[in-house]
Formats: C-alpha cells, structure tokens, sequence
C-alpha cells in the first residue's frame, strides 16, 4: 500500500450516499445467504443433536425411517441380552424399545401437521442423555399420560400442562414438558410404549435404540447385530441416522442460499462496478497528479481495489449485524424422512458469519478490479488535461 | 418606455453568519435596439444583474419591467415560461450539451414551442447560416473549436428569436481571434437583426463594440 | 415524443453504466419471477386435486392404513358411485436420492376413476394383465432414461424386499396440473407378496353429485365413527391443500428473499440515477436557464430512468419464462405445474416500473429543486 489507505477512507466519504447505497446493496446479498445458511444449518444441527454417537439404532432390514420399521415384542429381550449392551447405575440393560407414530394434529396457527408420537421404554431417559424435564413430571407407568417437547408445546393448542391433547381417538393427560439440546424430539410428544401399542399399531415396536458399552466397537455391534436371523435389522449409529435424514433437505437449503445469493451477487457487483468506475472518472485529475507525482500505475490499482474492499466490508459488516437477530428465531418444516414436521432454530454461527464476510469482500474485488485497471492505465498528461 | 427598466433594486445574500450586499437601489433602462455593454471588476455583480434580468434569480427588493411585465412578480413557473419566449442566453463556457449534435443543441429551445418538425428544421437552419456553421449541424461539440462553440451557444440563443439576447462573458474563454469573431457576430445581430444585446464583460476591448458601456462600481452602475 | 431524443442519447452517454445497471435489474427481475411462480406452483399445488372425488383416510394420521372391509362399506353408502383404493409403497431406486413417488392402486378401479391418467388402450391391457408391472409418467421416464417394457429394482422400505417391477405402460398427464412423476404399481401384486401384510392407505370415491360432497363426507365418517378405525373424509383437493402446508412457512420465506432482491436492486438502480444526475448537473441548469420547466427537466431524469429499469426487466422477465416455462426448470420435480404465469409477467413488469419511479424519483426531485444560478456558478 503506497498510497495511505486514509485517501481512500477520505474519497469514500467525500460521496457518501453512493459508498452507502452500494454498502448496503451488499449487505442485503449478505443477509440473506447467512440467513438461508443459518437456517440449512439449524436444521442440519437439530437433527444431529437428536443422535447420540454412543447409541445405536436397530430399524428392521431395509426400512429407511422408523415409520416404517416394525419388530415383534421379542426382539426388545433379544437386544437386551446382547453383551455390548450398556448397563445403568441398577444393572438394568440401557435400552429403549419404541413405538413410533406420525399423527395430524391441527397447529394453534391453523392447519394440519404431523407430529410423531412416540412411546418409549422406562430407560429411555438413561439411554439418551440430553432429555431433561423443564416443567412438570415424568408420565407414570400405566397411565394415559404424556409429556411434550419445548417446542411442540409452543406451536400446538391443548399441550399445556393439565390439558387433554386429543390423538388416536382417546384423551391423553398432559403432565410435563421436556427440553433435548435443541433437537428435533423437542417436536415430540412421548408416552409409554406399552400405552402405545395397543391404540396404534398392534403388538409391535418400530425401533429399538440401546447404548453401548464401548461406542468404537460400533463395526463389530453392527455386523452382529445385522447377522442375528432372529431380529432381521440394519444396526444404525444414532448420530449417523439423523444426520442422514438431514441431509437432504440441508443440501436444499443450502443450494437455494447459494443459487439466490450467487444471482443476487451479480446485481451488487454491477452495481460496485458503477459506483467504482464513477469514482475513478470523478478523480482522474488525482490520478493524474499521483502519478506525475511517481506513484507506478500498480499503486493506483491497488488503491481502487482497496476501496472497493473498503465497500463491500462496510457492506458485509451490516449484513452480518443484521442477520443476528435471526440467531434462535425458530421455524418449522416437514422432516421428509419421517413424514413429520419439526422445528428449529436458525443458527447464525461464527464460521457462516465469516463466510458471508468473505462472500462480501469477493463482491467488493470483482467490483473494483475493472475500474482500477481504467484507473491504473491512465496516463497523467490525459488525465491533466481532462476536466 | 425603454425595454428593461430596473427600478432601486438590491441585492444581498447570506454567507455563514454574514450578509453581503452586492448592490443596493440600483437603476437601469435599456432601450429596444441597444447593444449594451457591463463592465465591472470580479465580483462587481455584474453577472449577478444578468441573472436578474433573465429571470434566473430574484433580487432582494426592487422591481424590474421587462417589455412591460413585471418579471419581478412572476411566479417561477411563469417566470420559466417567460424566459423561454423572451430571453436567449450566451454563457461563457458554452454549455453545450456535449450528447448532442450542434444542430439538436439549437434545436433545444425549439422543443418547447408548438413548432412542427420541419418549422423547427427550418429555424435551425436559418440561425446556424447567421453564425456561419451551416455545414457544422452534425458535429459534437468536442470536434469544434471554442470559437465555433460559443457560436452555436448564440444560435440557440437566437433560434427562438427572443426578446433579447443577455451575454455572460461570450469570449472570456476564447483567444483573440475567435473572440473578435464572437463580437463581429453579436454586433452584426445587433445592427442587422436589430436585437437587443445585454453584455456582460470585463475585456474593454469587447466593451468598445457596443453601444453604450456601463461600470458597475461599488454597487453603482455609471454610464 | 420531440424529447426522446435527448433522453435517448443521455441514456447512450454511459453506455457501459446503462448497460450494467439493466444488467443487475435483468438479474433482479429473473430472480423475482422464479420465486414468484414458487409462489404460485404452490397455490397451484393446493388446488390440483378434483372436487368431484373424495378421499377418505384415517382420522389419527395420513400414515395408518384403513381395513380392507371398508371397500364394501363404502361402495354401499348412498351418493358414492365407485371406490378405489391406493397405498405409499415407498421404495428406493438404487439410492435414496432418486425419491420419486410409488402408489400401489386397486389398479382396473382406479384408472377408471382417473382420467388423467392418460394410457394407450394396449399398454393399458399390458398392465392389467401382467401382476408385476406399472404405469409410469412421462417426466419420470425422461428423468432416469427408462424405456417400455423395461424392469426396474425397487428396494422396499415398507415392504422389504427387492422388487423387480416392469414398466407396462406410460402415462402422459391429462390436465398440466396433474404430476407426471408417479409410479402406479399394482396393490395385489404388493398384498400377495408381502404376505398379505398391507392394507388400503386411502379410499377414492367418485361421487353422484360433485355438490353433495361436504354432506357426503360428514356422513362416511359417522359411519366409522366408533369403529376401531376412525376416518376423516374431504374431498381431494382439500386432501391436496393439505399436503401443501406440510411445506411450513415456504411462502413467508420466499417472499422475504423477493423484498430483500427488490431493495438490493433499488439501490443499484437509485445509485446509478443519482450518479448519473450529478453528473449532469450543469447541463440540467442549462436546460432551465433555456426555460425548460421543472417538470419537464425531472421527467428527462425519471423518463431515463424507467427505461433502463423497464429494459432490463423486460430482458429478465423474457429470460426467466424462457428458462422455466419451457422445460419446466429443475423446480417442476418439486412442485408439478410450475411456470410462469401472465400474472406473474405483469407483477415482475409492474415492479421493474416501481424500480425506475423509485430509483429516479430522489435525482428527478433534486432536478427540479436546482437553482440554476448555483448550478451554473459550480460548473463554471
């Protein structure tokens, strides 16, 4: 840099509405690809933090989801006699047999959606670690009781503690709200499998999920598992599973946030391009006298390519400002691996923050590169003589 | 009654804090005809009493008639109409617009009269030969010389054939023999076209061609 | 008209700006266009199913199955003049990817209960007489290269298994709306083979009078009211509208993207107005000191304006239906009847409009605000 930077800082400011009206076009590019990033990616995260790596989750041969998965009674004993079964503080076996169901329940907003219900073992809480009940208490064994998750419980009427959430033709009591990291189970709404089994599918579980003793034998488990004649079942790291149902709708998301962002990028940068070129018309005197005054044509180009970053930070600094709000704002969608929707929150992380910053200084390069070389090939007599 | 009759107008405005007056109660009569030259040192307000008297500007008090009407009264908007009818004016850097060719840059004040197509052709045409450059009508003004610049900015000033024609330094910006040209043309629309002339200049030289001369001097114009 | 001229050559004067700037407005204006026909795919896709069948699921939830009895019961209720039934079938194409959707139909029924379902009478007979055979649509065939006659694995999720199926017969869509990615295979051919394991999804009914619809419904689903099995019953383009809403908030989303595209591209396009304005300053006073009026000198800059915001729009817009209308574009997989529409032609013209009033108003304003004495003190 030969030429001080605080000549550009002091020519951005000499035209402020022009550095502000090009900032601000970036900015808004910058918005939105963070914001549509931030949402790909509160997705992709609630459906990883529903997945434990030291569980596995046993669905039967060739079923894609839980839904439609299905293992007899017996199969819950089977897994529990396995060797590579964790144990609980009791000495009780840390498996969850589970009946999973997809039900229409109508949103206190209006419309329809399916929520997954889903009945689980008297473990279940030991085998997944990050469920905790923020109100209320735990159903009790044998009752038509449930308990809902977080964010179930803001977007659905009737699940407030007291009330009856009406589902499968019966009344269920509900008595507690529960919290899981974040996660898609806080779209749940869980009860007894026993209490399950009857009113839904007949006398069947759709998962089993069980914590290992030693989750980097996880190869092992899986081939003997996937060997047993007896449970006929694809053996499937929690964590792994749900990211897997993630994965498409995230690669969606974030298609959309690059397809918008990239199309939208073309507009900023033109837009760059005039406000740069209108600045190096407007200055060829300078230019002129700068380089009279020795400075080689690489310095001029450097300048203009320097101011035209000095925009686009400007430019993707407010971007970045105005896409935190977005941080924790929850929304919802249908998981289309399990046919159900589920909230979450969009996540404006530190990494997507810095990638939009980068997006907006790529803009502010391609944006000046031109002009500076027009600025850079003047020559001075020219430019002297000109105005 | 004379053409343009300027009665105790002043003049002052306001810079930061201060007040300055350009002149106070000036007086000032031109008759139909007349070639009149101003004369004054920088910051005289000579151009200031131009704009005045073309309507661009208002003074602080005072009035002035211009072929009888009181264009001190007007509203701007009737003031812009009155301009366009009445007034044609000569600038010192030209002000041609350099998108146009020297023929459009005539033919500009003519868009705003009812005139068709080919009238308009037909002005254009008579008021480029009276300044010499009929065979000029397609170039852009940076492929002509000061000279011939300045003389397209007078046929624009006299296509509409206004009332009179006011000159902000018409050859301040051109050498000695481009301006000699420049005044042999005004002094010929003068005599030959009979058209009232309004000068503003600080070159003697060019004062020596009109009529009469007036200085402006310290806020007082003396003949 | 006299004026267009000066307005024409003003607009040449920076060519590379003019041209840029109808760029980014081009760009803009193709970006709204697709979001806005997301927008109407999706009012569309609410409103593909017909209103003279009904369809008639289980009251807990799409996913549960309905009893194999009630095809009597049903065909037994007055006002219903047939019933069909179909089911998910769900398998994968080699990899989950290839989603596309998989019906098992009470197949001589239901084809005659769809008449959008548009088969060549001896392809028809090729399916019907063969169990392990399907009808597939057109858009589907394109997609994975697949020829008549030839025999696809699908590996059942509901159903386990490998299931080589032939492909008998392809359909070609008989109203735009109706999708034509659909496999039909045939539900005897999945009950016989999964052991008799699968049960009726839902129930098409085909009705007397379109009119009675609503009456009808209320009064299947009091049938079944106390049964094991309760059902809920509309007609099926509620059932559609339904499907719809499981998008969530899709059209707040899009709609929030198409404002901030609008505002990124308004301050290009109000940038560029004003740039080229002060630029011109002086030759705006010179214009006023001829005794061009105010309004006449704005609406030089706002006329100047609106075409470079119109032109590029225009370009976008042509662009935009060229690229989506004719194939379809990628979206048609997601959303069956995508395209862009006479209305959505007129909104994206009427905001390219909106753009170039905006853009020029504020130099347009300044314009006419310029005192001319100051102006031509500054140039001089």
């Amino acid at each position: 840099m030969k030429i001080p930077i605080a000549y550009n800082l002091r020519s951005l400011r000499a035209r402020p509405v022009s550095t502000i009206a090009t900032a601000a076009g970036m900015a808004l590019v910058v918005l939105v690809f963070v914001a549509m990033t931030s949402m790909a990616e509160g997705f992709r995260s609630a459906l990883v933090a529903t997945g434990s790596a030291e569980n596995v989750l046993l669905l039967r041969k060739g079923a894609d989801a839980e839904m439609s998965s299905a293992f007899e009674r017996n199969a819950a004993n089977i897994v529990s006699a396995l060797p590579f079964v964790a144990e609980g503080p009791d000495g009780q076996r840390l498996v969850s047999p589970e009946v999973y169901v997809v039900v229409g329940l109508v949103r206190t907003a209006g419309g329809m959606a399916n929520v997954v219900i889903r009945g689980i073992g008297p473990r279940a809480l030991l085998v997944r670690k990050g469920i905790k009940l923020i109100d209320g208490r735990m159903f009790k064994p044998g009752s038509n009781e449930v308990i809902v998750g977080k964010t179930m419980a803001l977007r659905f009427p009737h699940t407030t503690i007291g009330d009856q959430l009406h589902f499968a033709g019966r009344d269920w009591a509900v008595v507690g709200h529960f919290s899981a990291q974040g996660s898609a189970f806080e779209s749940e709404v869980w009860g007894e499998n026993e209490q399950f089994m009857p009113v839904f599918r007949g006398q069947a579980f759709q998962s089993i999920t069980f914590r290992m003793k030693d989750p980097a034998a996880f190869p092992g488990i899986k081939k003997t598992i996937e060997a047993e004649p007896r449970l006929f079942a694809d053996a499937h790291l929690e964590v792994e599973f749900y990211t897997g149902q993630s994965a498409a709708l995230t690669l969606i998301l974030k298609f959309i946030a690059r397809f918008i962002a990239g199309i939208m990028a073309i507009g900023a940068v033109l837009g760059a391009v005039n406000t740069m070129y209108a600045a190096v018309a407007s200055r060829s005197r300078e230019i002129g006298v700068l380089v009279t005054l020795g400075f080689e044509p690489r310095h001029v180009l450097v300048s203009f390519v320097v101011e035209a970053l000095l925009i686009s930070f400007v430019g993707g600094l407010l971007g970045c400002l105005a896409s935190i709000p977005f941080n924790g704002l929850v929304t919802s969608t249908t998981n289309f691996s399990s046919f159900s929707e589920i909230a979450f929150a969009f996540r404006v992380t530190p990494a997507i923050l810095l990638s939009g910053l980068i997006f907006a200084l790529v803009m502010g390069f391609f944006g000046g590169l031109l002009p500076a070389r027009r600025a850079a090939r003047q020559r001075p007599v020219e430019a002297l003589r000109e105005v | 009654m004379a053409l343009v009759e300027v009665r105790s107008v002043s003049k002052s405005f306001q810079r930061d804090t201060q007040k300055i007056t350009v002149f106070e109660g000036v007086d000032l009569d031109v008759a139909e005809g007349e070639f009149l030259a101003l004369m004054g040192p920088s910051g005289s307000g000579k151009s200031t009493m131009l704009n005045l008297l073309a309507g661009l500007d208002q003074p602080t008090s005072g009035t002035i008639c211009v072929g009888g009407d009181e264009i001190t009264q007007m509203s701007p908007k009737r003031l812009t109409a009155w301009r366009a009818r009445h007034i044609g004016f000569v600038f010192q850097f030209y002000n041609l617009l350099p998108v146009l060719t020297a023929f459009e840059n005539v033919e500009l004040p003519l868009l705003l009269t009812r005139l068709s197509k080919a009238e308009r052709r037909e002005h254009v045409a008579t008021a480029l030969e009276v300044v010499g450059l009929t065979d000029r009508g397609s170039h852009y003004p940076r492929q002509l010389s000061g000279g011939q610049e300045q003389r397209v900015g007078i046929a624009r000033a006299i296509v509409s054939d206004p009332t009179m024609i006011l000159a902000d330094e018409p050859t301040g910006d051109l050498d000695a023999k481009s301006a000699d040209e420049i005044l042999n043309l005004l002094q010929r629309l003068n005599t030959e076209f009979k058209k009232t002339i309004i000068m503003v200049t600080h070159d003697a030289k060019a004062s020596e061609r009109a009529q009469a001369v007036m200085h402006l001097e310290k806020g007082v114009f003396v003949r | 008209m006299k004026y267009s001229g000066l307005v024409w050559k003003n607009l040449r004067r920076n060519r590379r700006r003019t041209i840029l700037t109808a760029i980014s407005v081009a760009v803009a204006l193709f970006l709204f266009v697709a979001l806005q026909s997301v927008l109407t795919a999706l009012a569309a896709a609410g409103n593909v199913g017909s209103e003279s069948r009904l369809v008639t699921r289980s009251a807990t939830g799409i996913t549960f199955p309905l009893p194999q009895s009630y095809f009597q019961r049903l065909g037994g209720t007055e006002g219903v003049k047939g019933v069909s039934w179909g089911d998910w079938f769900g398998g994968i194409y080699i990899d989950q990817r290839n989603f596309f959707a998989q019906f098992a139909i009470d197949a001589e029924r239901y084809l005659a209960m769809y008449p959008e379902i548009q088969v060549p009478e001896d392809q028809k007979k090729a399916f019907l007489a063969e169990r392990a055979s399907a009808i597939v649509g057109r858009g589907l065939m394109n997609r994975f290269g697949w020829n008549l006659g030839q025999t696809v694995v699908l590996k059942g999720t509901v159903y386990p298994g490998d299931w080589e199926i032939t492909i008998r017969a392809v359909y070609t869509p008989g109203t735009k709306s109706f999708p034509d990615n659909v496999m039909y295979l045939r539900y005897d051919y999945v009950y016989e083979r999964s052991n008799h394991a699968a049960e009726p999804g839902w129930y098409i009914l085909k009705l007397d009078d379109p009119a009675s619809a609503a009456a009808l419904a209320s009064r299947i689903d009091g049938l079944f009211k106390n049964s094991s099995s309760p059902t809920k019953t509309e007609t099926e383009k509620a059932f559609q509208a339904g499907f719809v809403t499981m998008w969530g908030n899709i059209g707040f989303l899009v709609r929030a993207i198409g404002i901030a595209v609008f505002f990124a591209i308004l301050l290009v396009a109000a940038n560029t107005m004003m740039m080229a304005a002060r630029e011109r300053i002086g030759e705006l006073a010179v214009l006023k000191a001829l005794g061009y009026p105010n309004w006449l000198v704005s609406s030089f800059v706002l006329v100047e304006s609106l075409v470079i915001t119109l032109s590029g729009g225009v370009v976008g817009i042509v662009l935009a239906r060229l690229a989506l209308s004719r194939t379809g574009g990628p979206l048609a997989q997601f959303f069956p009847g995508f395209s862009v529409t006479t209305g959505t032609v007129m909104t994206g013209l009427g905001i390219a409009t909106v753009l170039g009033v905006v853009s020029g108003i504020v130099p347009a304003w300044q314009a006419a605000r310029l005192s001319v004495v100051t102006a031509l003190r500054q140039v001089a």
